[in-house]
Formats: C-alpha cells, structure tokens, sequence
C-alpha cells in the first residue's frame, strides 16, 4: 500500500516538476532572449502592484489562451483534431517517468528509488514515447483539412523521423560503454572514476562524439531553431496553422516540455544524471585525499541540486542555440541528418565497439 | 567565346580536369563551382558549422552574462550608472531627443498671451501637404495689421517637413514642442486649432 503511495507521490512530484519547469520557460525564453539581446524583455504584467521580473506573462498567456474561440475548421476530422495537441503534449510528459531524479533514498528499513518507474527498459520507453510525439504533429496536419497544414505536418515527421533515427544511434555508443538500458543503473555506472580517480566517467568523457549528435539532434527533435522548419513561427506554415486557444496552447508547451525532456535526458546520459563530482554514497572522496563524511540525505539532496542544475544548463544551452542561430534551408536540413549525422553516429558505434573490445 | 558563360565553364573544366578517369568526381566539385559562382569555397572544418557554432554562442553569451550580472548588481543596488540593456521603458522613461528634431508645432505668444502669428499665409502657401487653414482678420493695432481669427493644423496629413517653421517671418509657429504621441480615436481630433496649438 505504501509502495503504491510513494511511487504516487513520486511521479506527481516529476510530473509536477516537469510541468512547472515547461511553463516557467516561457518566461526564461522571453527574459532570456532579451537579457542576451540587450533588452529589459516582458515587464508589464502585474499583480497588486508586484512584477516579478515579468514572471506572471506566463498566467496572462496562460489565461489569455484559455479565453480564446477555438476554432475548428470545416471538414475537418473533429476526433482527430481535438485528439492531435493530447497526443503530443501526453506522450511528451509520459517519458518524464523513466529518468531518474536521483539516487536511492533510505527511509527506515525502505530504499527509494528517486526515479517514477524503475524500467529496466527505460531508454527504450523514453524513446518510443518520444517517437509517438510525431503521431500529435501528423494528425494535427492531417485531420485540420488544410494543404498548407498537411505538408507542413509533412515536413515535420520527415523531419522528425530523420532526427530520431541519429539520436537513437547516438545513444548506441552510451549504452555500449555502460552495458545497460537502465537508466539509474546508468547514472550509478557514472559514477566511477578514470585517470586515477580524477575525472569523472561520465558520458560526455567517454562518448565525446555521441554528445555532440545527440545534442544537435535533440534541437531539431524539439522542433527549435536552427531547425523549426515545421512551426517557422512567423513564416513558414506549419503544421497546427488551424489551432487555436488552448490547443494550440498545448502544442506550444508540448515544445518546451519536450526542451525540459531532452535536456534531463542529455544530463543523465552525458553529464552523469545525479552525481556530484567525488561524491559517494557516504560522502566526498577528493582525488587529492579530502574526505568530507555525510550522511544519506545530505547526499540524495545534493544530488537532486546537480540533477537540476544540470538540466538548467542544458535549457539554458538549448535556449541560446535557438536565441543565436537562423534557420536551416530544408536541403540542409536534410543533409545534415542523412548524409552527415547519420554516418557520423554510425562510425561511433563502430569505432565504440572496437576500443571496447580492444580495452578488455 | 563571347559567351560569358561558356568561356567559364571552359575554364572550369579546365581547372577541374574533366577529362581524365576519375572525372565523374571532379564533375560534381565543378557543377558546385558552377553554381556557387565566385563565391569563396568554405573549408572542411568551416562546413562542419563548428567554429562559426561557437563563436556564435560566445558572442551572445558574452552579452548574456554581463547584462544578467548587471541586471543583479542593479537589483542589489549597485553600479546604477552602467546600463543593462539600450532599451528604454517608454512610458515612464522617455528617450532624449535631438535638439533639432521635429516635434508637435505650437504658435508661439506675444507678452499679452496673442500669437504673435500675423496671418500672412507663408505657411499655408508653403505648406507640401496644404494642412493649415488660417482665417486672417484686422488687428486694431496698426503695426501688427493682421492676426489669425483661426488657425486651423490637419496633424492628420502633416507630413513633419517643417517648411511651415523656415518660412514663418514672425517665429510664430515653432516645432519644439518635445511632443511625439499625437495619437487620437478619431481623424476629426487630430484637427489642432488656434487654442490647441497655443497650449503648453
Ligand atoms: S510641417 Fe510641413 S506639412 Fe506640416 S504643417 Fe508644416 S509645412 Fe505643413
Ligand atoms: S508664416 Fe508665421 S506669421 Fe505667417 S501665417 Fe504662418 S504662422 Fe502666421
């Protein structure tokens, strides 16, 4: 009964988290577009007077949304319309359970795994759910009964498909230096040490190459700048050109939960998930020979605060990619995943496999 | 061999070698040099976006980073006088305006508060966009002969030349006013008399 109790509360808390961090970055987009722009950004919301630093636009967005018509046009297929912004925001939010937020928390005779479901497929979950993320996008275009909508749905999943198919090679490398699908089984193989105990085994050190990839490939899966050709926000029609109000809402934030997703992915992959540099289960073990002795708390919370400054940096990381470059052409953006991407991923799985086998 | 470009696909096929085994290669490399024309061809390493990637990245950040910690500083109180951002918070904080910038006209007065316009309709002769409308009548004071019963300003279809302050021989419009949001509901309210534009 507990058990069921915690994993609740648990996955309220990441789901919750999740949530909160995607609504919140509408406003670090704004704030942080103009702090890098040289501008004050979005100010005038108020509420009794208190600005906040702009931080209620999020709630007048929010609320203005809500109070818009929604549109549904003509002809078009009113179960799948209204299904399409779900679909893309729930499966965005599903992959949130798999990753793990940190290490084993010890209460009483209990040992909690910081993670919504212990899956010992969990990379393999977080990847289909993402891939069911193009679903909301093709039905969104499809069943809006409009050209401009349909291409553009289908330039999104050629997109999509494309990107998807170098992220998951990418990843090949990560899963063959750990051995594992496990996502906290991961993090903890992170934590080992090379050169002497001084530089941590994260992903990042050992698969250089595949951070790179799947960095550029997580941009364009979240459908950003360089590589929004499907949303195009003011140009290029894209695929939900018929949403309106909140659906279209939806689709918006379906965006950001995704940016929230990648970037904790990035970080329990390539920047060791939870772990503090010299951290161990009982306390920090410096390579210079320090010894700073803590207990399991200490531990789990500091390693809940580099999860989550881990993940800010990657937002932040995503943010100013998307803040500094302009747009790919669609050729190039083609090019780059196929002919580029995809052989570079593939030569890394090889060249892994082969140091592997040399190493041992 | 006047033909521009066929003198340079000549040369092209030149350069590249098309003849030779192996040509079908070099084809591709050529038909690229086509179409790019004379522009510079990128190097590996610039066509991998990599170095223009970082720099990239590092210009904005170095913005980032120095206004984010202005921005603190401000907040805490500190270096007031160094600016985090160029904008300026319009309604509240207005921009300096150049000295000679053409704002809002007014008529200027004389000591006794009457314009000291004297109705000789320089401005409304000169005026490109034929906006003043002025309805002259007799001054009782003989050396002033004329003055303005009504002076009509269309802001509506002025177009700012500022023709109408040059040609006045009696600096009797000026347009110093420093005013910018002449904005109204209705095409009927930007129509300034007499009385408005001797305000302020
Ligand atoms: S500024 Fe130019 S257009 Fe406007 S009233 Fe004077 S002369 Fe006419
Ligand atoms: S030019 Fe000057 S004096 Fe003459 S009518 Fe215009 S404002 Fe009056």
């Amino acid at each position: 009964m507990s058990d069921i109790a915690i994993k609740l509360l648990l996955s309220c808390g990441t789901l919750a988290g999740a949530f909160g961090i995607a609504g919140l970055l509408t406003w670090v987009e704004r704030k942080q577009s103009a702090v890098m722009q040289d501008r004050i950004g979005a100010n005038r919301a108020t509420i009794f007077g208190f600005k906040a630093l702009g931080l209620f636009h999020a709630i007048a967005d929010f609320l203005k949304m809500l109070s818009k018509e929604e549109f549904i046009p003509q002809g078009a297929n009113k179960f799948l319309f209204n299904l399409a912004p779900y679909l893309s925001f729930t499966f965005a939010l599903v992959a949130f359970a798999a990753i793990p937020i940190g290490d084993r928390l010890i209460v009483g005779i209990r040992t909690i795994d910081l993670q919504a479901a212990n899956l010992n497929i969990a990379l393999i979950f977080i990847f289909a759910m993402m891939s069911m993320g193009v679903y909301g996008v093709v039905l969104a275009g499809v069943s809006s009964n409009n050209n401009y909508a349909f291409l553009g749905s289908m330039r999104a999943a050629a997109q999509m498909i494309a990107y998807e198919i170098t992220m998951g090679a990418a990843i090949m490398g990560v899963i063959m230096v750990f051995n594992t699908l496990d996502l906290q089984m991961l993090v903890h193989r992170e934590g080992a040490y090379m050169l002497g105990g001084w530089l941590p085994k994260w992903g990042i050190f050992v698969q250089p190459l595949a951070f790179i990839l799947f960095l550029t490939a997580a941009a364009a899966e979240t459908k950003r700048t360089p590589f929004d050709l499907p949303e195009g926000e003011a140009e290029i029609i894209g695929y939900f050109v018929e949403y309106s109000g909140m659906k279209f809402g939806m689709f918006f934030l379906a965006d950001l939960i995704e940016t929230v997703l990648v970037a904790a992915l990035m970080t329990t992959l390539f920047l060791g998930g939870w772990q503090v540099p010299y951290l161990l289960p009982d306390g920090f073990y410096f390579p210079w020979g320090g010894h700073i002795a803590l207990s399991n708390i200490p531990v789990v919370l500091l390693g809940i605060l580099s999860f989550f400054i881990k993940v800010s940096f990657f937002i932040w990381l995503l943010m100013s990619v998307r803040w500094t470059f302009p747009r790919f052409r669609y050729d190039q953006l083609m090019n780059l995943g196929w002919k580029v991407l995809l052989p570079a991923s593939l030569v890394n799985i090889a060249l892994t496999a082969v140091v592997i086998i040399l190493l041992k | 061999m006047d033909n521009p470009n066929q003198k340079r696909r000549q040369e092209l096929e030149k350069y590249f070698d098309v003849q030779g085994p192996f040509a079908f290669l070099r084809l591709a490399q050529m038909k690229r040099a086509w179409r790019q024309g004379n522009r510079r061809q990128l190097t590996w390493w610039e066509n991998t976006y990599i170095p223009t990637l970082i720099s990239g990245i590092w210009l904005t950040s170095k913005h980032f980073f120095r206004n984010l910690g202005f921005h603190i500083l401000h907040l805490v109180g500190l270096c007031k006088d160094v600016r985090a951002a160029v904008t300026y918070q319009y309604p509240e904080q207005k921009r300096p305006l150049g000295l000679r910038l053409r704002t809002r006209h007014r008529l200027t007065k004389r000591e006794d508060d009457s314009p000291r316009c004297v109705a000789c309709m320089m401005c409304e002769t000169v005026c490109p966009a034929r906006c003043i409308e002025i309805t002259a009548a007799e001054h009782p004071d003989p050396n002033i002969e004329k003055y303005p019963a009504e002076f009509i300003l269309d802001l509506g279809k002025c177009v700012y030349c500022g023709f109408c302050v040059e040609v006045c021989p009696e600096d009797a419009i000026r347009m110093d006013t420093g005013i910018l949001n002449t904005s109204e509901y209705s095409r009927e309210s930007m129509i300034y008399n007499k009385k408005r534009l001797m305000e302020e």
